[in-house]
């Protein structure tokens, strides 16, 4: 029953979608107010519904309902509760489910968060927000029903995939899909001001804040995914280069860019067109994102020709959303006002290179992602993009984009002054020649390109220091002045500075872990020991372990470092019964930033054990790097200027009369 | 199973991966060095987007133990990938050779940075007189620069 009332409520959302796409539309277009203020109800409603449908489902996996096709085919009764819940999301129906779910979460925060705005032009952006989840309530409803019942069902079901029985399941989806999702907001703001052909500082300002927010959860959703699969895979790597990670990437790179261009037409109305383009590109990569890696095309084109009904669904909705909205642009763009000038050396110049540089690295792992398909599809010869592939292209752009970044804030408005800008970094570039020199006269040429990496990282994190250092007179006024003048910076330059320094904190651990990684493969038996880096890894010997769904192996290790014992470390061997199905589970010991991390395969009948371990340098600093980049984010969000929703004096400011 | 995987997002493959085995290794280092740098570039043919150094399906293990016998053998790096390529085609190589048709793959970036920086540039050397902005009503104009002015 509860399930029919999921299924009914999803169909109820469907038609206020229908409804509050049209209505304030219609309503917009002949400026009838009581059709605009539609907007807001139906997209809080829609909110509502697929909430209630959402729930339902995760109902019935709570409760094992294995009358319902999806809960048999991923649940388990042994399964922990945690696993049961994520499990909803860890398949294709209920994952499209929570992607509809978070579209009008969106929706409904822009409704009840955004009374400054003007009301067509919340109307107009609810009503593009309702024509998507349209799109993919009608989707999930003919092609993705997670909601299909099974009769006779079946007494136990089939469980959910090992690799995903794990707690990185119940985060990292639901993070990357607010990341995802929510670059839908900036979208529809963008066809909203296309539609209504006034764009403005203050379209920027309104826009600001949805694509922080959906950037902050992308960073967060792409850096916990990274460390899953560091710790669930086995091997020790943390960025694959995989379709589906560039999946997550692109939209990410795009954002990344978007929110740097939101500034320039913020403050000085410029990039005007580059920004809605932006935004639109940004929203179309999620949406490229999705069909990629829900169509199947990526395990092979044929595999998509087998069974395109889903794949093609997708690709009209890809089709109609990207191409209208790019047939929008094409026709508006050319209406839209130019906005101020400015020198090339100067903040926008700088923001224009960021730009420029995030845009051509997007376009790589665009074109590295499709081209094997599209290959195959056109010739039907088949070639591999990986890795070293990427490693070769992407790279080199980021290098000048990353010795770029200190001097952005560093530059003027307009014109800005480069020497001036140099002087200020000296002590940053000081510090960065420093462990450079000082790195190679320790370590020798062979480590030049990787000390010219930690360089680069020393570089963003002093020069992103130095920025508020110079800004607040540290060192040049009395401390107590230093202290007024911070507390009095806004926080986006906070968030600027703390968002920059994470940057330099991921490079930092990239570097690390790239080039001084270590590695021992050894086959041990109990009593038996390996040494890598200094530490002496002892195999203790086998522990027996079993837990829900699985039963398996744990070998133990003592790792001892001259002579004392510093942590004893548990890899372990599973096997999931239901789906019998092998897996490793990695131990994993973290010294400072780096780390040492343990895993063993298959267990021989003498007891002799292949053991592979790494040594990561400085591996931990890649995702702290990461929460940096999202505290940043936030700080800049909490700017007064940019909070959503709260309290504001307009009205009385309104009475200061304009420069 | 395919479908299950896709509802990871950046997950690669469902099968632990467990790599290079005690008893590949070459005694020589620096032949062990090269070993590992070429499988890196090698792909898995069964795997999703695996090199050979990654994976633990048996026909890495083949390829790992082939590549480092041809190097045993004396063979140099470009001779062991054309040794691979006729026998599994341009699959095999993760980062593909400059040809005819790959040439769009790898001309896209640097083509579109070049155009993107004389866009740009031509961005300064339009010297328009900048037009204010003026569909805004007086109002809005009046809430903007209020705005604005309290963040400076």
């Amino acid at each position: 029953m509860i399930v029919e009332l999921g299924h009914y409520a999803l169909v109820l959302a469907l038609i206020l979608a229908l409804a509050g796409g049209t209505l304030p539309f219609w309503g917009a277009l002949r400026g009838d107010e009581r059709l605009m203020t539609i907007a807001s109800t139906t997209s809080i409603a829609q909110f509502v519904f697929v909430a209630m449908s959402f729930g339902a489902l995760t109902y019935a996996y709570v409760v094992s309902d294995f009358s319902v096709q999806n809960v048999v085919e991923n649940s388990h009764t042994l399964k922990p509760l945690l696993y049961k819940i994520s499990g909803v999301w860890g398949n294709h129906e209920g994952s499209m489910l929570l992607w509809a779910l978070i579209l009008v979460l969106f929706g409904g925060l822009v409704a009840l968060f955004s009374d400054n705005l003007p009301l067509k032009l919340k109307a107009l952006v609810l009503a593009v927000q309702s024509w998507i989840s349209a799109a993919f309530l009608l989707f999930i409803l003919v092609a993705s029903n997670p909601f299909l019942r099974l009769n006779p069902a079946p007494f136990q079901g089939r469980d959910l995939n090992p690799v995903l029985q794990d707690v990185g399941l119940a985060i990292h989806p639901p993070l990357l899909y607010l990341g995802y999702v929510g670059c839908s907001i900036s979208f529809a703001f963008a066809i909203a001001a296309l539609i209504d052909g006034r764009i403005d500082a203050a379209w920027a300002r309104w826009v600001r804040p949805w694509t922080l927010a959906a950037w902050c959860f992308l960073t967060l959703g792409i850096a916990m995914g990274s460390y899953w699969a560091y710790y669930e895979l086995g091997w020790g790597g943390w960025w694959f280069w995989d379709p589906v990670e560039n999946a997550s990437f692109m939209p990410w790179l795009a954002a990344t860019a978007l929110l740097h261009s939101a500034i320039v037409m913020e403050k000085r109305e410029a990039l005007k067109i580059w920004t809605i383009l932006l935004a639109i590109l940004t929203f179309s990569l999620s949406l490229l994102g999705t069909f990629l890696v829900r169509s199947g095309v990526l395990t092979s084109v044929h595999a998509f020709a087998t069974d395109p009904t889903r794949g093609i669904f997708i690709l009209c909705i890809l089709c109609v959303f990207i191409g209208g909205a790019f047939s929008l642009f094409a026709a508006r763009a050319g209406t839209l006002s130019q906005g101020g000038l400015f020198a090339p050396i100067s903040r926008e110049g700088a923001l224009v290179l960021n730009n420029l540089l995030l845009t051509a690295a997007c376009a790589t792992v665009l074109v590295g992602t499709l081209y094997p398909l599209a290959l195959e599809a056109i010739t039907g010869e088949k070639i591999s993009v990986g890795a070293p592939f990427f490693d070769m292209t992407f790279g080199p752009m980021m290098v000048p984009l990353l010795i770029a970044v200190p001097f952005g804030p560093m530059l003027a408005w307009k014109r800005g002054d480069i020497v001036a800008a140099g002087q200020r970094l000296l002590f940053a570039f000081g510090a960065a020649m420093a462990v450079m020199i000082v790195g190679l006269a320790l370590m020798g040429t062979p480590s030049a390109l990787a000390l010219f990496g930690v360089a680069l990282a020393v570089w963003l994190m002093v020069g992103a220091l130095s920025e508020i250092a110079f800004r607040i007179k540290l060192g040049r006024a009395s401390l107590a002045e230093s202290w007024r003048r911070g507390a009095g910076l806004p926080r986006s330059a906070w968030g600027t500075m703390v968002a920059h320094f994470g940057v330099g904190v991921t490079v930092l651990g990239v570097i690390g872990a790239t080039a001084w990684q270590s590695e021992t493969i050894a086959s041990l038996k109990p009593g038996q020991s390996m040494t890598i880096d200094g530490r002496t890894l002892t195999m203790d010997g086998f522990v027996p372990i079993s837990g829900g769904t699985f039963t398996g192996t744990g070998v133990r290790f003592s790792v001892r470092e001259g002579g004392n014992l510093v942590a004893v470390l548990e890899p372990e061997k599973r096997i999931y019964t239901v789906q019998n199905m092998p897996t490793t589970e990695s131990a994993i010991k973290t010294f400072g930033f780096s780390q040492l991390y343990v895993s063993v395969g298959d267990i021989a009948a003498d007891g002799s054990t292949v053991v592979r371990v790494y040594w990561k340098t400085l591996v931990a600093l890649i995702w702290l790097g990461s929460l940096i980049m999202t505290a940043g984010g936030v700080l800049s969000l909490s700017d007064r200027r940019l909070r959503v929703g709260a309290p504001k004096p307009a009205r009385r400011s309104l009475a200061i009369p304009a420069e | 199973m395919r479908r299950l995987l896709l509802a990871l997002v950046l997950i690669v493959s469902a099968l632990p991966a467990f790599a290079v085995r005690p008893d590949e290794i070459l005694k020589d280092p620096a032949l062990e060095a090269r070993a590992r740098a070429l499988s890196v570039e090698l792909r898995c043919l069964v795997c999703q987007s695996q090199s050979i150094d990654d994976s633990d399906a048996t026909i890495a293990h083949d390829l790992r133990v082939l590549v480092r016998e041809r190097l045993v053998a004396g063979d140099s790096d470009d001779q062991i990938k054309s040794f691979l390529v006729d026998r599994y085609g341009e699959y095999v190589l993760l980062k593909p050779r400059l040809t005819w048709h790959t040439i769009v793959l790898w001309g896209a970036a640097p083509t579109l940075l070049v155009i993107g920086g004389v866009l740009s540039f031509g961005l300064f050397r339009r010297r328009r007189a900048a037009l204010p902005a003026t569909s805004l009503t007086r109002d809005e104009e009046a809430r903007v620069e209020a705005l604005l002015a309290r963040e400076e």
